[in-house]
């Protein structure tokens, strides 16, 4: 049986099937994806927000997704409303640093397809965006969560692939965040706070790290399943 | 011809070859650049499938293979950093604080993975002799200059430090669930990236890898092309990244595409990179 929901989410299917092919799986995640599909237990309302839905890769992929809409969102305001004295140099690098945000939500957005929860509202109303220090302070938070978050999540994500991608998304939010920090401190791209004395960057769980998403969400996301509802 | 005469002949060119069936081979640094002299052959699949199980990044690769890897690229820049800090006048007074935080971070994981692989009850590899001017022992390679010249012990940095990334990232599929090692994987593998970006940041440089559609390589370095290729992809698990929508467009750019994922790099792809190199014993 094929709903209409199903039949208007055929290209991302697509496009999942291609990632299965590329990142060289079987007929058996195929399957186990396909069954997840199924049941779009994934948009459960629980406590009055979103939940990132069942035990397996989609919840991480839609928790990714998550986070990424915050961090794009975030720096969509950065730029177009720019804080007090804001060089064009800065400018260009919250410009860059905006669309790899911006191209990580649409890859997450276009993978998940018919299984990504909704977009969220953003609350940036703690933020005063035309003060330099908090816009910094701002992005620091956004950037060393969100490298926090990947690191993780990453044990909790089952297939090679995804995994992969996961991989090649928070390097760069390392890179986002090291700059961040610079601009902040110079020279504290590696500092206590994110990198402990065994040179490991810190990380953080699902339940740690979606309490501080949500102080910047109107909609919030929960995890029933990973142990945080809001 | 059977199987026993392939394994004969192989056997002729690579000596250790009974070593390498055996998936419980410690020294990683003897898989390098096999893989070209055995890919002639046309093998049988049985065969194939051995050869992988020996020579392979995935079918048999145990949490000790990957860490004694990792400690490979922690020696090479510990060693790295230690010898720059260590000589004189190569490093100015605005790049003291930033060199000395990435050299003690290299040494804090060389520590943690020695004791990483002795609880998981293996044992660290020793380190292997380094010529950072690339001269493959000679001292006398196109980076000759390395400790003299500081932009270009930065640039040497540089790509060591993205080609890290890469290394570590490609090794994630390895540790696939297991939450411990992946986890301080994944951690060092951020600290690694986080480097990079203030090496960068050093150097003048976008903080980030910004490819061409052609050409991965951004640093203007020609011969680090190689530890770039790649990150000019475009396509991330099947979808075509330009063709997703922008802030101020329908599509992506080429740069923002590749700068936004960075990409992994195999054991194979970087000992290669490296061995004869960098890296002569």
């Amino acid at each position: 049986m094929k709903t209409s929901e199903q039949e208007s989410i055929g290209g991302t299917n697509m496009a999942r099937r291609s990632f299965l092919r590329y990142a060289g799986l079987g007929v058996a995640s195929a399957g186990l994806l396909a069954t997840a599909a199924c049941h779009k237990d994934h948009k459960v309302i629980v406590g009055g927000g979103i939940d990132i839905g069942a035990k397996g890769d989609l919840a991480i992929l839609n928790y990714a997704y998550a986070l990424e809409q915050l961090e794009a969102a975030f720096y969509i305001q950065v730029v177009a409303s720019p804080y007090s004295g804001m060089t064009s140099d800065e400018k260009a690098l919250f410009t860059s640093i905006r669309d790899h945000e911006v191209v990580h939500r649409e890859f997450f957005k276009k993978a998940l397809g018919g299984n990504a929860i909704p977009a969220l509202t953003v609350d940036f109303s703690s933020i005063d965006f035309t003060k330099k220090s908090a816009v910094l302070g701002a992005a620091k938070a956004f950037e060393d969560t969100g490298v926090k978050a990947y690191d993780g999540a990453g044990y909790l994500i089952q297939d090679a692939g995804y995994l992969t991608i996961a991989g090649k998304i928070v390097s760069v939010e390392a890179r986002h965040a090291a700059l961040i920090s610079n601009m902040l401190v110079a020279g504290s791209f590696a500092a206590d706070d994110q990198v402990d004395s065994n040179g490991l960057n810190r990380s953080a769980t699902i339940a740690e790290v979606l309490p501080i998403a949500n102080t910047y969400l109107k909609t919030k996301v929960n995890a029933s399943n990973y142990g945080y509802v809001a | 011809m059977n199987l026993f005469n392939i394994v004969e002949e192989l056997e002729k060119v690579d000596p250790e070859l009974n070593d390498r069936l055996n998936p419980r081979r410690a020294a990683i640094k003897n898989i390098t650049s096999f893989g070209s002299k055995v890919a002639l052959a046309a093998v049988p699949f049985a065969l194939g499938t051995m050869l992988k199980r020996a020579y392979g990044a995935t079918a048999t690769t145990s949490v000790v293979d990957v860490l004694n890897y990792a400690l490979t690229l922690e020696y090479l820049e510990s060693s790295f950093y230690n010898q720059g800090a260590a000589s004189a006048g190569l490093i100015p007074a605005s790049g003291t604080a930033y060199i000395n935080t990435v050299k003690d971070d290299e040494n804090q994981h060389v520590a943690f993975l020695k004791t990483a692989i002795t609880q998981s009850g293996g044992t660290p590899v020793t380190s292997p002799k380094f010529d950072f001017t690339a001269g493959g022992g000679t001292g006398n390679g196109p980076f000759k200059g390395v400790f003299s010249d500081y932009s270009l012990f930065l640039k040497v940095a540089l790509a060591f430090e993205d080609t890290g990334v890469r290394a570590y990232k490609g090794q994630a599929p390895n540790l696939l669930g297991n939450k411990d090692i992946l986890t301080a994987a994944l951690s060092i593998h951020a600290v690694e990236a986080r480097h990079a970006s203030a090496i960068r940041q050093l150097l003048g440089v976008s903080p980030w890898i910004t490819s061409t559609a052609t050409l991965g390589n951004d640093t203007g370095i020609s011969l680090v092309n190689g530890n770039y290729a790649g990150e000019e992809t475009i396509k991330q698990g099947g979808v075509d990244l330009t063709t997703l929508p922008s802030v101020t467009a329908s599509t992506t750019s080429v740069a923002v595409a590749t700068a936004a994922f960075d990409e992994p790099l195999s054991k194979d792809q970087v000992l290669e990179l490296l061995v004869g190199t960098f890296i002569y014993s």
